[in-house]
Parts: C-alpha cells; sequence; structure tokens
C-alpha cells in the first residue's frame, strides 16, 4: 500500500522509464502509455497481489493490457516493481528481447496475458475471472481497454456475457483520451457514451478522472464492493499525458521521440518525480 | 453405420469429463454440436457463450491460462472462420491448452449449403505455428483423439463432421497417435492418403483397385499437422504413386500438406482428391458426395489419371 503522493510519483517513474525505452527502440507508443501511468501506478503500487517472487501464483490478481500497444507503460511498472530489471527498458523492441512490441506472457515475467490486438482482451480477462469462481479463489480480474478499442465487436460480446456471469470479480478500465490513430475517437467512429453502453449491459460504472490516483483508487474499491456484476471505471485521460508537446496530440499515437524531444520530455517529467 | 464423429465427440467428452479435469464452452450449439450431453452431465463445467465465437475463444485462452484444460465448441466456419484470428493471438500465439472442437466440417454436412460447409478450416488451423490439427475419421478413432488432445499440453484444433460414418475401426483395432499416419491396408503401387469420411472411401476404392491388379495402400492421417512426414516418405518411395482424399478445399488442406513433403522429396507423383477450389451447395450428403467426387469413384478417378 502507498499513500497518494507516493502513486503519483510512481506513474511520473512510470512515465519516464516508459518514454526511455520507446526513445532507445525508436519506436513504441507513447501516446497511449503515457496516459494510463495513474492506473497502472495504483493497480501494481496499491490495490493488486501480486509477487514478484512467485509470479505465478494461482491466488494472484491479474491483469490484462487489452490496448497492448501501452506495453513500455505496462513493462515500465512491472520493473519498478522488480519483475525485471529497469534495465531490460533499453532493450524494448529489439531481437532477443523479453520485451516485445506487444506484450507476450510467454517472454516477460510478471505478464499474465499476451494482448496487442484490440478487442480480445476483454474476453480473456472475463475467462479468467469465470476460471477464477469455478475454482473459488478470490482474485481480481483487471482489464484495460482503449476507448478507440471499445468499437471492436468483440468487446460487447464480453460485456454481454461478463455480465451475464456475474462476474463482480472483474474490473476493467477503459482509457478515454478521445483520440485514436485517424483522429478524435467521436469523428472517427463515435463510441460515446461509454458508460451508458455499459450499463444498458448491466455493468457497474464510475466515470473519474483517470490521472487522479486518489479517484482511481476509490473507484477500484467501490468495485470491490459491488456484487453479482462486473465493473467498469471509465478514465478521463489525456493522451500523451505529462509531456507537454505530446498531450492531446494523435500524432504521437505510435511515433518515438527523437533525442532533442526525448530530452525535454525527460526534464518535464522528472520535475514531476521529484514534486 | 456408427456414429458421426460429433456424436463420438460428445460422448467422449461426457466419458473423459468423469475422470479428467477440464471445462466446455460453446457458442449457442450444444445440440448439434453434441457438448449437451456434457453439459448435462456436469451443468456447472459447462459455460453457453451464446452466438459469439470470438468471445468465446477469448474466454476459453483466459480459462487456460489458470491452468484449466477448455473445450470450445462450434461449427468449423465458426471456429477456424469466423474465430480464426481470437484462435491465433489469444490462444496459439500464448501456447494456451484450449481444444477447439469444431463439428460441421466440410461439405458432406448437406443441406444447410455452402454458408456452413467449411472447406478451409483445415488450411487456416494448419498454417498457425504451434497448432496440433486432428481429424479422425470415425467414432473410436474420434474418441482416441480427443483424449490424446486432452492428455497433450497446448492448442489444438478437432475437426468432426455432422452425418454417421462408416466404421474404419473395430473398438479393439482403433488406432491414434498424434504425429503418426495408421495403414489401414498396405500395397506396392498406389498410396490413398485419407482423413475423415473419406478414409472409407479410400478402402473402398483400394478394392475395386485391388480387383484390378493395383496393389494399394490406405494411410488415415487423422493427424494432419504434425503429419507423419516419415511415413509420407516412406510410402512415396515405395508406390510412386499418392492420391490425397479429404472433405476440404485440396488448397492448404490434407493434398497440400501431402505435396509440401512430396515437393520436397520429389519421390512421388500425386493426385489431390477434394474440393477443387469451389464452394459447395444445398444437397443430400450422397447427392453431395457424388456432385464433387468425395467417394471411392472420384478416388479411382485420380488413380485412372496415373494410367497404371
Amino acid at each position: 500500500m502507498c499513500n497518494d503522493k507516493e502513486l503519483k510519483k510512481k506513474a511520473a517513474e512510470i512515465r519516464l522509464l516508459a518514454l526511455k525505452g520507446i526513445h532507445a527502440a525508436a519506436s513504441g507508443h507513447p501516446g497511449g502509455s503515457l496516459s494510463i501511468a495513474e492506473i497502472l501506478s495504483v493497480l501494481y503500487f496499491d490495490q493488486m497481489n501480486v509477487s514478484v517472487r512467485n509470479p505465478e501464483d494461482e491466488n494472484r490478481d491479474r491483469l490484462v493490457l487489452s490496448k497492448g500497444h501501452a506495453a513500455p507503460a505496462y513493462y515500465a511498472a512491472l520493473a519498478i516493481k522488480g519483475f525485471f530489471p529497469k534495465e531490460d527498458m533499453c532493450s524494448l523492441r529489439q531481437v532477443g528481447s523479453h520485451l516485445q512490441g506487444h506484450p507476450s506472457m510467454r517472454k516477460t515475467k510478471g505478464v499474465d496475458m499476451s494482448s496487442g490486438s484490440l478487442g480480445q482482451g476483454l474476453s480473456v480477462a472475463s475467462g479468467m475471472a469465470i476460471a477464477g469462481k469455478y475454482h473459488n479463489k478470490k482474485y481480481y480480474v483487471y482489464c484495460i481497454c482503449g476507448d478507440g478499442e471499445l468499437q471492436e465487436g468483440q468487446i460487447w460480446e464480453a460485456a454481454m456475457s461478463a455480465a451475464h456471469y456475474k462476474l463482480d470479480n472483474l474490473i476493467l478500465f477503459v482509457d478515454h483520451n478521445h483520440l485514436q490513430i485517424d483522429g478524435e475517437l467521436e469523428a472517427v467512429m463515435n463510441v460515446t457514451p461509454i458508460g451508458e453502453k455499459f450499463r444498458a449491459f448491466g455493468w457497474n460504472v464510475n466515470e473519474i478522472d483517470g490521472h487522479s490516483t486518489k479517484e482511481i483508487r476509490e473507484a477500484v474499491l467501490d468495485a470491490k464492493a459491488v456484487k453479482e456484476v462486473p465493473s467498469v471505471i471509465i478514465c478521463q485521460t489525456i493522451k500523451g499525458k505529462g509531456v507537454s508537446f505530446m498531450e492531446n496530440q494523435a500524432g504521437w499515437h505510435g511515433a518515438a521521440p527523437d533525442d532533442g524531444q526525448y530530452e525535454q520530455a525527460e526534464k518535464e517529467l522528472e520535475k514531476e518525480a521529484l514534486a | 453405420m456408427s456414429l458421426s464423429t460429433r456424436e463420438a465427440y460428445g460422448m467422449a467428452l461426457a466419458s473423459l469429463g468423469s475422470t479428467e479435469e477440464f471445462v466446455v464452452l460453446d457458442a449457442d450449439l450444444a445440440k448439434a454440436t453434441q457438448t449437451l450431453a456434457f453439459a448435462q452431465k456436469f451443468p456447472h463445467r459447462f459455460f453457453d457463450m451464446g452466438i459469439s465465437e470470438g468471445d468465446m475463444i477469448g474466454t476459453a485462452a483466459g480459462i487456460a491460462t489458470t491452468g484449466e484444460p477448455v473445450f470450445a465448441s462450434t461449427f468449423a466456419m465458426f471456429a477456424a472462420g469466423r474465430a480464426y484470428e481470437q484462435i491465433r493471438n489469444a490462444v496459439a500465439y500464448p501456447r494456451l491448452n484450449v481444444k477447439i472442437a469444431a463439428t460441421h466440417g466440410g461439405v458432406l454436412i448437406g443441406e444447410d449449403g455452402a454458408s456452413h460447409q467449411c472447406i478451409e478450416d483445415i488450411s487456416l488451423m494448419r498454417t498457425i505455428p504451434g497448432m496440433t490439427v486432428l481429424v479422425p475419421c470415425d467414432e473410436h478413432s474420434t474418441y482416441l483423439a480427443v483424449e490424446a488432445a486432452l492428455k497433450m499440453d497446448g492448442p489444438v484444433y478437432l475437426r468432426f463432421g455432422r452425418c454417421s460414418s462408416e466404421p474404419v475401426y473395430t473398438k479393439a483395432a482403433a488406432k491414434f497417435e498424434i504425429g503418426k499416419g495408421n495403414v489401414i491396408r498396405d500395397g506396392q503401387d498406389i498410396t490413398i492418403i485419407a482423413i475423415g469420411d473419406l478414409v472409407f472411401e479410400a478402402l473402398k476404392a483400394a478394392e475395386v483397385l485391388e480387383k484390378r491388379n493395383i496393389s494399394t495402400a490406405v494411410i488415415d492421417m487423422a493427424s494432419v499437422k504434425p503429419i507423419d512426414s516419415q511415413l509420407v516418405r516412406r510410402y512415396a518411395e515405395k508406390t510412386g504413386k499418392i492420391i490425397t482424399a479429404e472433405d476440404h478445399n485440396v488448397i492448404g488442406g490434407l493434398g497440400s500438406a501431402v505435396a509440401e513433403i512430396l515437393a520436397e522429396s520429389g519421390t512421388a507423383k500425386l493426385r489431390r482428391v477434394g474440393l477443387q477450389d469451389e464452394f459447395g451447395c444445398s444437397g443430400k450428403r450422397a447427392e453431395l458426395q457424388e456432385k464433387f467426387k468425395l467417394n471411392a469413384e472420384g478416388i479411382l478417378e485420380a488413380a485412372a489419371y496415373f494410367s497404371c
């Protein structure tokens, strides 16, 4: 358990390390990595029951990063947690590295499921939650989806089945940063209102500021208290959060910073981490 | 007539369920895929996912991450077809222990027509790294295939037919091993390598050829992947002429798998019996067998090509 100030600091560290990896790889997805830093911070440093010493523990909580392109932030959180050395981030996306462009459960310690093809993670998380109930385990399954990802039909198949099977051990985060590759979410393919859709599917819905570690924590606790229905936490976020020139820019979805840009980003994030 | 391979699959699940730990998922086709028998016997181990095959495969993958083996069933069209990418990315890439048990493979399902006659599934599944592809030919070999799939840790695609199949094996003589072909009858002049319903047709064709003094071997290649390439090469050298027979497009299926081996070894002539890159259509099974030459006659025509 961490206090709020520490969780904010962890989020800044996640951003720094994620960007370091992307810069070293000269490829990757900074925008959507930076927008989920607080979610990962609260999960790995406050809420999730995971053990670095026993990463395969059958009673552990699980995370499916359905928006697998945010892998740099995921790896950063796992490295800070201690699953592998932080220096490994410099091997991101390189041949022979255990850090693939998108998460691979067979290569990276601490990764619970391979992902990357959008729309599939919620079904997998549902399956883990079904198995948890079937085996009488007390673990929680977390899933992080992008808002653009909700355009995939399979998400709504899973939304239906998770409610049908009363998966109250399943907690979904929607990273609602309002941007996707081709532009603004609402302009490319309007998937809003997201909360109303999940409510109609029978979910417990919370809409919060996705950069407030306090609100994230409270929403998770609320989700854990709700019985018989799955929960979704819709997080209002800023794509590229924490790096001034990346914020709210769709162009930073899948582009790596050059040396000068990285230097500036590092300065901004270090200030945040030390604050 | 004995049971269809899908009926044998359903019985195998219900029977193995008593001693083995696994769960079963279906996508609103439990009666047709025959998973119903298991569902009735072990209701808490059965999950109907409704008509949503992509979600079913993803859910199966999630369950399998916890170490629980899963059978996920629907028609071949909606498993290998609709949910191809879920199988590829959520099951095969992470090497999860999911058995995709698809029924109603091929055109010989009959009246439903081309939209439901999957003739591409073996091809699609065979091309996925690490996927095991099994196509048993009758009731008894189906039981053994289901048992073998369950015993191995990793993704498997099992393909079953809709209609009753002629028995090829007696219960005592039934043989099945992943990676091995079964030589059901030996011969010197031609080898017929077949899967599914075409194994019985191959045996019928072999008898006719025998009467014409053409000594014919018949191999049941139920393990399409990994294929028994050693056996194929041995019979290619021995007989010099090979015919493959399957209720599947000749592109990408058993015919292609054998062609790949022969092209590398360069040891035999090959003819492929199957759908000649065309869609099926509605009709009675026997009529479709006749129309698409998925029978002994089709195999004999292929043999005639060798003019021996």
